[in-house]
């Protein structure tokens, strides 16, 4: 194995024997005259611009203020006809404190199987941060989001946002905010295909639906 | 004919394929479809960045810096992923990455994986070598499993089975899928969403059961080890989070610099390649995490014929693309021609001038493929990373009509000039394909003025000989397409 490395490695300094020795990476520019975000808009402007970009990718878009976050999950919940849920370990207990008490609230367990995860209807979460530009939440594995199969082996992800502090214009801001050795997914609509005459249907193997609520004004309840 | 046959210059071997391709009716009409929908929806995603050019351009400097300091990049990779809990392997060739692959797979006890779509282990073909080892692959993007259920080549990189209208699909899935696991349903339709539908059922026994996972990667983040996978159906999630051991196969031009560097690439390639602001889904991982996703991660660094293509200079710059497939999707010949045409599992623009570089000019097919353009230069103008596809061909054609000194399997050979009639038989050849099929000439071709720079007035080296005597004709100021339809299109 050693030797594949080795063999490799001499290999590209062979490549590059026009590179001259004392260049430096940094040497080479990358000249970063994009824009760091596209468009000046207010806070306010920037969430509407999320709402209308994620609701533009066929996710389902919900505004609410904190203290009515609780009702709209039950409420959304029943109306997807879910009788179990999968509950990051730091999700605020209180936002699934309305539920009908029928609703079964499953813990994210490491020793859960992919078969017991496929048997549950509904994953509640948070997220790391939300991009207007582009309608993405990220999610990074954060307590209030749990490990990264959950959000993917049901079939109905609701994921709340909290407005404005964890929206960001563009790209760029993102991943300044991101750790990068956090395992992250980042999730722009429902999961899709246009495989077949190019035709989009959603939903082939993640969740296929996603609703996503945007919450203001703190959600600690 | 002689005096417009020049500009289109000659295939030995791709036009046998193209003439073929080109009869199918099917496949035509649906690449047509294919190809001119995502070159509009592409247009406008792209208008939506106001700084579109300078993405483009910090992405082609990106990749410059990595390519020109590969080696230090691939060393701080490896420290990178190890530290983070991954185990770094290192492949000169396709056999090598086989048998690593293999070796891990057995490891395990398993005799099944599930794939997400990669084109790096199409290209040293795992799949078959994981099968002459007893392991089952299973690929589960859709496009791919139409393939590989329907015993196909890919056509497309990003859709690989363009060439599939829904009622061969229906076909295939109805009379394949049982032997490969959960049959389709009875009374199955031709509807995307039931075809699609289908699709999940089948795939998700394979998903839950799996126990490895195999992948490529879109990237790699030398400064943190990060591996990212951009995708759409949440098949690429399933690999790369159920499994307890996870394998990925990636080429050594995939790692980037730094975290920021992604700033630039994942804001230009969904918009180059499906043309949305953003793809479904995009996982991100470094080495293993404690509790979450596989618990053992390879990463194998693939070479196979790229260190031969990093020796050229001019060739080299093929090693910045992102396989967004964009090139594809503008390309006159490959609309008309198809992907299999090429013979290689890179298709259309970027596989005329990467696979005669990975794999050499040896063989007749690769020979040709540097001819597989009428190097009207739409490649360039939506490539991402600023790769100017029609120098490089016309580089690549010198060389198989100069010869010279080349890099092969990380030794400096000098290859032979093609024998000048071989190179003009080509050319005849290709012509005449050319002419019986002037839509191939017709769609999407850019202004004179750029074109003209890159059409050789004459064969350089011993091609000279018997360009001079044909006399390529100059590409007037008119653009090609009218030019075409002026010289030619009046004809018919
Ligand atoms: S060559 Fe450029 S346009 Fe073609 S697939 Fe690669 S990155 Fe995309």
């Amino acid at each position: 194995m050693s030797g594949g490395r080795e063999r490799v490695l001499a290999r590209v300094r062979r490549a590059l024997a026009d590179v001259p020795r004392d260049e430096r990476p940094r040497d080479v520019r990358v000249e970063r005259g994009y824009r760091r975000v596209h468009g000046d808009r207010t806070t306010v402007q920037t969430v509407d611009l999320l709402a209308e970009n994620l609701a533009d990718y066929r996710a389902l878009v919900h505004r609410v203020d904190a203290s009515g976050l609780p009702r709209l999950l039950k409420r959304l919940l029943a109306a997807h006809g879910s009788r179990s849920v999968l509950v990051p370990p730091g999700l605020p207990p209180g936002w699934l404190a309305a539920t009908d008490p029928a609703l079964a609230l499953v813990p994210d367990r490491e020793a859960d199987t992919a078969y017991e995860l496929d048997t549950v209807d509904s994953v509640v979460t948070g997220c790391a941060v939300a991009i207007a530009e582009t309608g993405t939440i990220v999610l990074d594995g954060g307590p209030d989001q749990g490990r990264r199969r959950i959000t993917l082996v049901p079939d109905h992800h609701l994921c709340v946002v909290r407005v404005p502090e964890q929206v960001v214009g563009s790209v760029p801001q993102a991943l300044g905010r991101l750790v990068p050795g956090r395992p992250q997914t980042w999730i722009s609509g429902p999961s899709a295909t246009s495989d077949i005459e190019l035709n989009r249907v959603e939903g082939v193997h993640g969740p296929r639906t996603l609703e996503v609520i945007l919450v203001d004004g703190g959600t600690d309840v | 004919m002689s005096g417009t046959s020049g500009t289109y210059l000659g295939m030995p071997a791709f036009p046998v394929a193209a003439r073929d391709a080109v009869r199918d009716e099917t496949l035509r009409g649906n690449l047509r479809h294919a190809t001119h929908t995502i070159r509009e929806k592409r247009a406008k995603a792209v208008a939506e960045l106001d700084d579109w050019e300078r993405l483009r351009a910090a992405g082609r400097d990106v990749k410059e810096r990595t390519l020109r300091h590969l080696d230090h990049y691939l060393v701080q990779l490896e420290e990178a992923v190890t530290a983070a809990g991954g185990t770094v392997h290192w492949a000169a060739d396709a056999g090598e990455a086989n048998r690593i692959v293999t070796g891990l797979v057995q490891r395990t006890g398993q005799s099944e994986v599930v794939k997400v779509k990669s084109m790096a282990t199409q290209e040293i073909g795992l799949n078959e070598a994981l099968e002459a080892a007893g392991v089952r692959a299973y690929e589960t993007d859709l496009a791919e499993l139409i393939v590989q259920l329907g015993d196909d080549r890919p056509s497309h990189i990003l859709v690989p089975a363009i060439h599939r209208n829904r009622g061969e699909i229906r076909d295939i899935f109805v009379e394949r899928m049982g032997s490969w696991g959960r049959a389709a349903p009875a009374g199955l339709g031709d509807d995307p969403a039931e075809l699609a539908e289908a699709a999940r059922v089948h795939l998700r026994e394979k998903f839950l059961r799996a126990k490895v996972g195999i992948s490529g990667a879109n990237f790699m983040v030398a400064e943190t080890g990060t591996l990212v996978v951009v995708e759409s159906e949440g098949n690429g999630r399933m690999c790369l989070t159920l499994p307890e051991t996870l394998i990925s196969v990636v080429g050594i031009e995939k790692v980037v610099p730094t975290w920021q560097d992604l700033e630039v690439f994942l804001q230009t390639l969904p918009r180059s390649s499906t043309a949305e602001r953003m793809n479904p889904y995009t996982s991100m991982w470094t080495g293993t995490t404690d509790s979450d996703g596989p618990r053992t991660f390879h990463l194998v660094l693939l070479d196979n014929g790229r260190t031969d293509t990093l020796a050229d200079e001019v060739g080299r710059r093929a090693l910045r693309c992102i396989r967004c497939s964009a090139c594809l999707n503008v390309c006159p010949v490959y609309e008309r021609a198809g992907g299999h045409a090429y013979g290689s599992v890179y298709p259309g623009p970027i596989g005329a001038i990467l696979s005669p570089q990975l794999r050499g000019t040896g063989s007749e097919v690769d020979a040709s493929l540097p001819y597989a353009s009428s190097l009207c230069g739409a490649c360039y103008d939506v490539c991402p990373v600023a790769i100017d596809i029609p120098e490089v061909l016309v580089h690549l054609r010198e060389r198989v009509v100069q010869g010279g000194e080349v890099t092969r399997n990380g030794e400096r050979v000098t290859i032979k000039p093609a024998k000048g009639h071989r190179g003009e038989r080509a050319v005849m050849r290709a012509a005449r394909w050319a002419l019986d099929h002037p839509g191939a000439l017709r769609a999407g071709q850019r202004l004179a003025s750029r074109t003209r720079r890159v059409h050789p007035k004459r064969l350089p080296g011993p091609g000279r000989a018997w360009s001079d005597t044909r006399a390529l004709p100059e590409v007037p100021e008119e653009s090609f397409r009218d030019w075409w339809q002026r010289t030619r299109g009046g004809d018919r």
